[in-house]
């Protein structure tokens, strides 16, 4: 089971030089809206999708991010209306979503029951920047038990010795922060970034996946034989905000 | 408590990867000035020479004969330089940034003490200093921004979220795990990750250890309770530390019960069944929380009490019933302000009045051969404005009209 996303990944990039994954906020602007914006990433060609339970406290989140959290809870997003969400979207649409959120979406929900509730809504694993491995034994052994993936990030201060603990807990895929900071700035694609991404490659077997500050065609090519996957968090998001939600599909097509 | 600081199932270190590393380094020489004999000398001689320890503790003759029962005393946080408890807290930390050889500091502040304190240890040992305090309470602590700003400190205004304390934490992390080479988080309550909770109140133990050996030697023998109020939890870890082993001693936190507890505009967290365990800001305690996890609006008069979460050793202490929590609405809060001003000429910040409120519920029912401490953890002028509305106090507002006046000129 738990070679599933990694089987659809490497088979995926044979095809491709390198894949893309997206993230939302579910239910900014409205949930409607963030059904639209999916069905228009799956067509322009999205591998993967992130779909973010809106949390009031989005520590790790950026300015962007952190206000579409705002904007979803003040329309009275609820964490029931995403596991429905999450269950339409992986009917109607062929490719792995992920949930991101926070420890206490989780906790509240219940570990066992949010991981069953996940596998049978679909949702191939979650990326909870707020949970480590150190306080993951209930979370870790509730995904394994389902068969979900916990999506562990590295970052440029993770250690080697560090991140080979977090590739020996997490599954699916490793999420690799280009930088430090938060979600949504500006990132610099440089020599740095390349010896920290070889580091990465050392410490795991699972794809990587580059994320923070990715936001252009430049910046998803330069990742190409670097990286397995381009993330576009921040950048989806200023797109709806500033050009509506119909730029998203012609925005994701020029990525590539 | 284990390494990676639990309290029963409260506390923990719920950090995202990226401050990973930052926190292994803190917690090293966190443990490192825990374990040498000097440290604890050199912080007591910072804190009398450039604060105010020891503190007084006061013995209240007039509050104790309105009320009839036990003798009152009262630990002077208040006469901390910059005008409370929390310069116990930040100058330790300040110390502890000197051996970790970081050039920055950030807070984030509530009613703005800790970050006058942050700013004041940033002056004095040379760092850089950013202070995020909500854009509400920017407003109510008016005072406390335009002294923050003399010391060299930036005070950010947060307007993400509900705007308060909570929110310039979040912001104040944001901050840090882009800035943790350079920069030391100076959280300002025992709360957060590990290991803040344990940190913040070993230096606030100062507070207990003086009021122990104060009391013993002023009345031969120990408090039957002691008082502090709860916001964070940082002043109250401070006080009760010093008489927690002592079963005959109780300890009283007093949270914010805002409008009153039934309105649900309130920030009793221990006292109340309104809140429920979470993980937020980077620990477990109990919070202010809906079914879904997601945090509620609090609202306290009193700036630095107004706080969804609250220590984890507290929660801990609340459930071993080590420690009992009650509540003091605004309105209670300012009626002991008001009497302690008048009985004793003592002017306590409004969070700390809730502790006398607290106190005053009770001690009319205690015997006269016994005695209680209110910890007064802060001084009130910091508060005049909205001392002032609440006094709807019609001198102050000709004053302030006219002052109006002058700067439209």
């Amino acid at each position: 089971m738990t070679i599933v996303l990694e089987a659809y990944i490497r088979e995926k990039r044979e095809k491709k030089d390198i894949l893309l994954m997206t993230h939302i906020v579910l239910g900014y602007p409205s949930m409607e809206a963030s059904m639209e914006i999916v069905a228009q990433m799956v067509a322009a060609g999205v591998d993967l999708m992130e779909l973010q339970i809106p949390f009031s406290e989005p520590m790790a989140d950026g300015p962007v991010i952190l206000k579409a959290n705002q904007k979803a809870l003040e329309a009275g997003v609820r964490v029931a209306d995403c596991f429905k969400f999450a269950k339409e979207a992986t009917k109607r649409f062929e490719i792995p979503f992920l949930f991101m959120t926070y420890t206490n979406i989780l906790f509240k929900y219940g570990m066992e029951a949010f991981a069953g509730d996940m596998a049978r809504a679909g949702i191939k694993g979650a990326i909870v920047p707020d949970l480590p491995p150190e306080e993951g034994d209930a979370y870790l052994n509730a995904m394994a038990e389902q068969g979900c993936h916990p999506v562990y990030i590295f970052s440029p201060t993770t250690t080697d010795e560090r991140m080979e603990l977090l590739s020996g807990k997490g599954s699916g895929l490793m999420y690799c922060m280009a930088r430090k900071g938060v979600t949504g700035k500006e990132t610099t694609f440089s020599h740095d970034l390349d010896t920290y991404l070889d580091r990465c490659k050392k410490a795991t077997d699972l794809p990587l996946a580059v994320g923070f500050g990715v936001k252009d065609k430049e910046d998803v090519a330069y990742l190409k034989g670097k990286a397995d996957i381009a993330v576009i968090g921040s950048q989806t998001i200023r797109i709806v905000n500033e050009q509506g939600i119909d730029a998203v599909g012609p925005f994701i097509r020029n990525l590539q | 408590m284990d390494k990676r600081g639990y309290y029963g199932e409260f506390g923990g270190a719920f950090i995202p990867e990226i401050l990973s590393a930052t926190f292994d380094d803190l917690v090293a020489h966190f443990n490192g000035i825990k374990n040498d004999p000097l440290f604890w000398d050199s912080y007591v001689d910072l804190m009398s020479t450039y604060s105010c320890r020891a503190t007084p503790l006061t013995y209240a003759e007039n509050l104790t004969n309105h009320f009839g029962g036990a003798k009152i005393y009262i630990k002077r946080e208040d006469l901390n330089h910059t005008g409370a408890h929390k310069a116990n807290n930040v100058m330790g930390q300040g110390l502890l940034v000197k051996k970790m050889g970081k050039t920055r500091v950030i807070a984030e502040t509530g009613a703005g003490q800790h970050g006058v304190a942050t700013a004041t240890m940033a002056a004095k040992f040379g760092f850089d200093c950013t202070i995020y305090m909500g854009e509400v309470d920017v407003k109510r602590q008016r005072p406390n921004v335009f002294w923050m700003e003399q010391m060299g400190a930036t005070v950010i205004p947060v307007t993400d979220g509900t705007r308060i304390l909570k929110d310039a934490i979040n912001e104040a992390f944001r901050d840090w795990v882009t800035n943790m080479e350079t920069t030391h988080y100076v959280l300002g309550t025992a709360c957060g990750p590990h290991p803040f909770p344990e940190m913040v109140s070993y230096f606030q133990s100062i507070i207990g250890k003086e009021a122990r050996k104060q009391i013993l030697e002023r009345e031969g023998k120990l408090p039957a309770r002691v008082y502090a109020c709860v916001g964070g939890g940082s002043n109250a870890m401070g006080i009760f530390s010093g008489f927690l082993p002592d079963a005959g001693v109780t300890c009283v936190g007093v949270e914010a019960a805002g409008r009153g507890l039934a309105t649900g505009e309130h920030a009793s967290r221990l006292c109340t069944d309104d809140a429920s365990v979470g993980v937020a800001q980077g620990y477990k305690t109990f919070f202010l929380q809906d079914d879904d996890g997601q945090m509620k609006e609090t609202h306290s008069i009193a700036a630095g009490l107004d706080y969804v979460g609250v220590s984890p050793i507290l929660s801990q202490l609340h459930v071993e019933k080590k420690a009992r929590f009650e509540s003091a609405t605004d309105e209670e809060v300012i009626a002991a302000l008001k009497l302690t001003m008048q009985k004793e000429g003592i002017i306590p910040a409004l969070e700390s009045a809730h502790a006398f409120a607290g106190a005053f519920k009770e001690v009319g029912n205690l015997p006269p051969d016994q005695c209680i401490i209110i910890n007064q953890s802060g001084r009130g002028d910091k508060d005049i404005f909205t001392v002032a509305d609440a006094f709807d106090d019609p001198q102050w507002k000709a004053f302030i009209k006219e002052k109006a006046g002058d700067y439209r000129a």
